[in-house]
């Protein structure tokens, strides 16, 4: 494949996509497994890990979604009105989420406090299941006639998707399970390692059994995993996801290694996760009907950005980097930052 | 027809558009003025030690977190927006508009939420310089955020540098006519000087409010109350002209906006009257119970006492906007402009006076105007969006036919969801932020950090100020 500005664009959409995924994985993983820390000190422990870093983790969606009108319009045309009812949840969740940041410290009574509680439980773990779903209905295929979409209402709702979206929930967790393990100790660094040895179990699972699932989604994606020889190719995916497997598994239970190892490690397995959709998707950006280059705006648009995005991105990167330095280290109780 | 308690699927989306993105520009309109603010504070603060200039800063701080926070989350609406109720438009003049925003996130958002944890949290973790440095980039990205969208909307109202493909979408051919648009200087900087004044009302509401409350002994509640007072005195006239400079652009660029804020159905050969009130009866082409000032509107665009003005009937009725809506809509925003104007010169007599501290009914009247400039700057964007239709970009795709090809009732369902939960969130969002406006600002009696000393202890005592401010309320 050439790397022409097209499939620039699309690798650089898919890292923005990955760091969204790196940073607000975790962040919205705090939400999920907050029904598992019922106390009060806990969990505004939890919320105080991420508070300085949560806006910008969630700005790398934004990033996603304005790279793709961008870069693909087309794209974004058709993917957004066949999964409207997912990204209308998505959005609304996020504002639960959002706001509780700021909400839960402004409360005043414990109803109050226990309702924003809830929206970012609720908030987190409904964001996590639409993107997970959303994912799931752009790889199960979206009809297309013309430049619109032409599908059901209710396309998006199969148990595919929601395999996929219950998996996305579950690899959130861990990562938030094992961003605890990080940034805590004591007693909830121990429920952490626990919490994140199950959300470990069952992102791996889910992992499998959507593997197992797509190759029988659409011929292409039969022929691309499983036709011999290219199965030489591929098959380096699935082998390193039983590796880093094995390894996340001994480094939860032993205890001994450093505390970023497991965070690490989890990424290590969504990255590979990555890596197997690009196997399944190429050239498509919508299977099995557009492919990137038929949604590729004209150049002069992908040209004037992609002049600002090679030094601009490198920028944000680095003064992310700073932020996360300033407030790195375990987090004290009592040290609040708010 | 497919339609939802009535309304079809194009006259949803546009509710639902027009709802999500009043709802959001409330949260910028204070958060670019109040940034800004407190990034004065700050750096006066560090200047000259004064910590009444900190306490007022650790007072609007918390309040500027939340109105962010808010804006955040409804900005993240914003951006699926076009996609999911606008993906003919999306496809059609992605090329063009989607780079712009693209340049948002890169150039603004980014900045904003990457110091924003360290304005907030930082202070004592990375010294008072770098903390400075967070503030102003905080405030600077605001300023460019409402640069590059105001740009996408500019060229949405006078589009230029494009040429159209076979797929019929837009595309780009000189960058620097697209960014640059005739109407995009003006926009800019009423928009801007509007957040500007919006958040200087807010401030002058609460430092009223404060001195009503018997705080006038605080020395921060008189200092933010003065410093509002002489911002509104310098920032409601020049609005008023940068208004005026807006209105002459847009004469240049899309007459039959003017023509429909003005009210004036009928052409005037010569010198078109300025019409004061009356009700717009769009369907008879007529203004009733009409109340006006002959030639006054020539001479306000200043085409001269004789000066001939062309009125909605040069166009055919199908490309009129909506005549009622604009004409109130507009008037709302020139009364509340002309009465900040007023507040402004109110204040400076009563400072001049030296009684600025003791005139409760200008207190009274502050507190009253502290949303006016809300108000004034959602009537002003329903002026202007409402204005160019029926067309999204002017003169070239009309909003009917920019919609996504959703049923009637996905939309109405999603709109409803919307009202609900934004009115709940961000109803407890600004229940939240009334409690704090209302919170007396620290009274630092002891005065310690107004002493020049090592910096390093001027940046631990406001922390434990936070701490102890924010503690109290979650225990």
């Amino acid at each position: 494949m050439a790397l022409d500005l097209t499939t620039a664009w699309a690798l650089l959409l898919a890292f923005a996509v990955f760091v969204y995924v790196v940073l607000d994985g975790f962040d919205l993983g705090l939400g999920i497994l907050y029904p598992f820390f019922p106390s009060k000190h806990d969990r505004d422990l939890m919320m105080n890990t991420v508070a300085p870093v949560w806006d910008g983790n969630e700005t790398w969606l934004v990033l996603g979604g304005g790279g793709l009108f961008a870069a693909f319009p087309l794209a974004y045309a058709i993917i957004l009105p066949a999964t409207y009812p997912l990204i209308i949840a998505m959005l609304l969740a996020l504002v639960f989420r959002g706001v509780a940041f700021e909400f839960r410290w402004r409360s005043t009574s414990r109803f109050s406090r226990w309702s924003w509680d809830m929206a970012f439980m609720g908030g987190s773990t409904v964001a996590a299941l639409a993107q997970g779903m959303t994912l799931g209905t752009l790889l199960q295929g979206i009809t297309v006639e013309g430049r619109a979409y032409a599908g059901g209402w209710w396309d998006w709702l199969t148990p595919f998707t929601l395999l996929c979206g219950v998996a996305v929930v579950a690899g959130y967790a861990l990562l938030g399970a094992c961003w605890l393990n990080l940034k805590t100790d004591g007693p909830l660094q121990e429920r952490a390692r626990w919490l994140a040895r199950i959300a470990g179990l069952v992102t791996v699972g889910g992992i499998v059994a959507v593997s197992a699932a797509t190759p029988f989604l659409e011929t292409a994606y039969f022929e691309r995993w499983l036709a011999w020889p290219g199965i030489l190719e591929v098959a380096i995916v699935p082998v390193l996801v039983g590796v880093l497997t094995l390894w996340l598994a001994r480094s939860l239970t032993s205890g001994k290694g450093p505390d970023w190892l497991p965070f690490v490690l989890a990424l290590g397995l969504f990255l590979l996760c990555f890596a197997g959709l690009g196997v399944s998707m190429w050239p498509y950006v919508i299977p099995p009907s557009v492919t990137l280059q038929q949604a590729a705006a004209p150049e002069s648009s992908q040209l004037f950005m992609f002049a600002g995005a090679v030094v601009l991105v490198p920028i944000i990167l680095a003064y992310t980097a700073y932020a996360y330095w300033v407030f790195r280290g375990k987090l004290k109780p009592g040290e609040g930052y708010h | 027809m497919d339609t939802f308690l009535g309304l079809d699927a194009t006259l949803l989306a546009r509710i639902q558009f027009g709802f999500t993105v009043s709802f959001h520009f409330i949260f910028p309109s204070i958060s670019i003025g109040l940034a800004s603010y407190l990034a004065v504070l700050n750096g006066l603060y560090l200047w000259t030690r004064d910590g009444v200039y900190l306490r007022v800063f650790n007072f609007w701080v918390k309040i500027f977190a939340i109105a962010f926070g808010m804006g955040v989350v409804s900005g993240i609406v914003m951006s699926y927006q076009f996609g999911t109720n606008w993906s003919v438009f999306s496809d059609l003049a992605g090329p063009v508009v989607g780079p712009l925003m693209a340049y948002e996130v890169l150039t603004a958002f980014f900045l904003e939420a990457g110091f924003l944890g360290i304005m907030l949290f930082g202070r004592d973790k990375v010294g008072p310089g770098l903390h400075m440095f967070a503030t102003a980039m905080v405030a600077v990205g605001t300023a460019i955020s409402a640069t590059w969208i105001l740009s996408v909307n500019s060229w949405m109202q006078t589009p230029q540098g494009f040429g159209i493909n076979a797929d019929g979408q837009f595309i780009p051919e000189d960058w620097w006519a697209i960014v640059f648009t005739p109407s995009f200087p003006y926009r800019l900087a009423h928009t801007l000087t509007a957040a500007y004044l919006t958040t200087a009302f807010i401030v002058g509401g609460v430092g009223g409010w404060q001195l009503l409350r018997g705080r006038a002994h605080n020395p921060a509640a008189r200092r933010m109350f003065s410093m509002a007072m002489w911002m509104i005195v310098v920032t409601a006239p020049l609005q008023v002209m940068v208004g005026h400079e807006h209105g002459l652009n847009t004469l240049e660029h899309q007459p039959v906006k003017i023509a429909a804020m003005e009210g004036h159905f009928h052409s005037h050969e010569d010198g078109a009257p300025l019409i004061l009130f009356g009700l717009p009866d769009q369907a008879a082409g007529e203004m009733r119970y009409e109340l006006s000032i002959p030639h006054l509107s020539s001479v306000i665009f200043g085409l001269g006492w004789n000066g001939a003005m062309e009125g909605l009937d040069v166009v055919p009725d199908e490309e009129e906007p909506p005549v009622a809506v604009i004409f109130w809509s507009f008037r709302v925003m020139v009364g509340l402009g002309f009465l900040m104007v007023g507040a402004g010169l109110w204040g400076l007599w009563a400072r001049w006076r030296g009684h600025l501290y003791a005139s409760p009914w200008l207190w009274r009247a502050m507190v009253a105007m502290g949303p006016s400039g809300l108000v004034a700057v959602i009537a002003g964007w329903i002026t202007t969006e409402v204005g160019r239709q029926p067309y999204v970009v002017y003169n070239q795709l009309r909003t009917a036919d920019a919609v996504s090809p959703l049923g009637a009732s996905a939309v109405g369902w999603s709109l409803i969801a919307f009202i609900v939960i934004y009115f709940a969130v961000f109803g407890a969002g600004v229940l939240y932020i009334l409690r704090l406006m209302h919170r007396e600002p620290d009274m630092g009696e002891d005065d310690a950090d107004a002493e020049p000393g090592p910096t390093r202890a001027a940046g631990i005592t406001p922390q434990q100020q936070m701490d102890r401010g924010r503690a109290a309320p979650a225990e």
